[in-house]
């Protein structure tokens, strides 16, 4: 399959995909109970009633149900996710202020626990049994049973409030008027601590995923004929075993994208780093369901980037791939 | 269990199971937890949300309060032994659910294979696609917190692997020979996925199942802990986010409610590794 064909087939798989979010936001609106006008106006209460009929206006809400959702996914398809009556600012303006916070502390958590993983796992698979070993596979075990926001509570008190050696929350030191590189590092010095408590979970899955699938390709007949070519162990380990088991480790790691945008709303609400995980706590908080909902379609829509970005890297990296479809 | 006599191994399921001491230390902690889950309320017949002593106790201090007293001045031990409760009811129902789709959409695209396989497999594919935890979110805020509410949005999120995993044994089971003999002996299609199929997959779901109720009561502590709680029930979760502002002066208010989650889940990720040894001996035989 030429790439051209293939990547557009991805993009409409894509694009079909949020096109079922957005009728699945509408769903819910539906589902919930009172008047849905009220309910996109955020239940808090506050809105009044010239707002409201707005909003009966605009989505039809007297109008039959096909017609409805029509009037609903139209404003997805121009990118108009409603109205925070609560901010008094359009939902997108919002989430995308928001973004660049969310994309730093996910993506930074994403490549240190795909590297500390792999690191870990593969040095698991080569000292089976060994003291190191059990210590890896146990602490595994110990970080994918552990509550994420219990552990970035406890690192906050530990590292941040007893210790001092990071700032407790934030995203920089408000007020330091910092600019250029002094402003990167102080941003850097707020990033560690949230970063690598959400990156613990994932660390843990892919150092076990990594062990395991390093000991199933140990097995294959072509690191034998490495082994008998007589090439030393930490060539066959690198360059042969290590390579082959990532394969695995990546497509997993792809498919956890969305679970890492679901920690960063815990991570994010502990840490108070100002990102789109925080605005839908901030949303919860307020009953603001037009923002929630917003926040919602765009980390929904950042996974299928995501996955997309994947399957076409994967299709570089691999030339199986190719050859199979 | 009833995958035992079909596994033809020398040992047994309950040998093999035994084997494994992670399980066994998973199995003793569960049992400890289940017995403050079913005689927690004797214990502490008052409401957990009362206000019984002078707030910030801390724990190992008094003995009427060993884990001491929350920022309001209720009983933390108290909380704990309500909320082992809640959280083991969330686990398994909301399992169940989980079950209660994935188990017949996965057996439906299996059996059928073709376009029905094809419908069923985008559908489980967008759902696997979603961010699940922020679904479960929206879910429960729409609707309004609630028992219900938090256990149909958990179920709704947690089903996917299990339709594969079923899908996957099916295709695997429908061209065994006593499938193509019921065929053949004119059973009806539902009967023969129920009676015939069904059964030889059941070891695989119950491991997945038993990790499946570890990360449910995983989701159901961090809905809690943002405030998507039942208001009406005392929960792990809940209490770590009680705790929370006030982390310096009384640690002991988060984090033992935290630690029982963390004890739960991880007894219960153990037990389900026994479990994958017991039932699934070809599968885990590279173990070491």
């Amino acid at each position: 399959m030429p790439f051209l064909t293939f990547l557009t087939g991805r993009i409409a798989k894509g694009f079909l995909v949020l096109l079922a979010i957005a009728v699945l936001n509408f769903l819910l609106i539906r589902a919930a109970p009172g008047d849905p006008a009220m309910v996109m106006a955020g239940e808090a209460g506050a809105a009044d009633a010239v707002f409201l009929e707005q909003l009966r206006q605009r989505f039809g809400l007297d109008k039959p149900f096909i017609e409805q959702l029509w009037l609903y996914l139209k404003g997805y398809l121009v990118l108009d996710l409603g109205f925070s009556y609560r901010q008094q600012q359009p939902v997108l303006g919002l989430i995308m202020t928001r973004l660049p916070a969310t994309l730093l502390l996910t993506g930074t958590a994403f490549v240190f626990s795909l590297a500390m993983g792999m690191v870990l796992g593969i040095l698991a698979a080569r000292r089976v049994g060994k003291l190191s070993d059990s210590a890896i596979t146990l602490s595994a075990l110990v970080f994918y049973a552990t509550p994420l926001f219990w552990v970035a509570l406890l690192a906050q008190i530990v590292f941040a409030l007893k210790l001092g050696w990071v700032p407790n929350i934030g995203y920089e030191t408000i007020g330091a008027g910092y600019t250029g590189i002094r402003r990167a590092l102080d941003i850097g010095h707020h990033l560690i601590l949230p970063a690598l408590t959400l990156g613990l979970f994932f660390m843990a899955l892919y150092a076990r995923m990594m062990r395991a699938s390093m000991l199933e390709v140990a097995g294959a007949d072509f690191v034998k004929t490495a082994r008998a070519k007589g090439l030393s162990e930490g060539v066959i380990t690198r360059r042969h075993v290590a390579r082959n088991a990532l394969l695995p480790v990546v497509t997993l790691a792809g498919l956890q994208a969305g679970q890492l945008v679901g920690g960063a709303v815990l991570t994010e609400t502990v840490f108070a780093w100002p990102g789109i995980g925080r605005l839908m706590f901030e949303a919860l908080a307020q009953r603001d369901y037009a923002l929630l909902l917003g926040v919602f379609f765009v980390s929904s829509a950042m996974v299928v980037a995501l996955n997309l970005l994947t399957d076409i890297i994967y299709r570089a990296v691999d030339p199986r791939i190719e050859a199979a479809s | 269990m009833s995958g035992a006599s079909k596994n033809g191994g020398r040992k047994n399921a309950f040998q093999r199971f035994a084997a494994n001491k992670g399980a066994l230390v998973g199995l003793v902690v569960l049992l400890v937890i289940l017995v403050v889950a079913v005689a927690g309320p004797w214990w502490y017949p008052t409401s957990p949300w009362r206000m019984v002593g002078r707030p910030f106790l801390a724990p190992f201090v008094m003995d009427r309060f060993p884990l001491g007293t929350d920022t309001l001045g209720r009983d933390i031990a108290a909380g704990l032994a309500h909320g082992a409760r809640v959280s083991l009811l969330i686990g398994l129902v909301s399992t169940s659910v989980a079950l209660l789709i994935g188990v017949p959409l996965g057996a439906l695209a299996g059996y059928f294979g073709g376009w029905i396989d094809d419908a069923a497999m985008r559908f489980t594919e967008f759902f696997q696609t979603i961010p699940s935890f922020a679904l479960a979110i929206v879910i429960v805020a729409i609707l309004q917190p609630s028992l219900a509410s938090i256990v149909l949005a958990i179920g709704v999120v947690s089903w996917p692997p299990v339709a594969r995993l079923v899908r996957g044994e099916v295709m695997s089971l429908r061209t065994r020979e006593y499938v193509q003999a019921a065929v053949t002996l004119g059973q009806s299609t539902p009967r023969i996925i129920f009676s015939q199929v069904l059964p030889n997959a059941v070891a695989p779901i119950i491991v997945m199942g038993s990790l499946m109720v570890a990360s449910a009561i995983l989701l159901e502590s961090a809905l809690s802990f943002l405030g998507l709680g039942d208001p009406n029930m005392m929960t792990w979760g809940y209490m770590v986010g009680a705790g929370r502002t006030r982390l310096i002066d009384a640690w002991w208010v988060s984090f033992f409610p935290g630690f029982a989650i963390f004890l739960t889940v991880l007894a219960l990720n153990l037990v389900g590794e026994g479990l994958n040894d017991a039932l699934n001996p070809r599968l885990s035989g590279g173990r070491n």
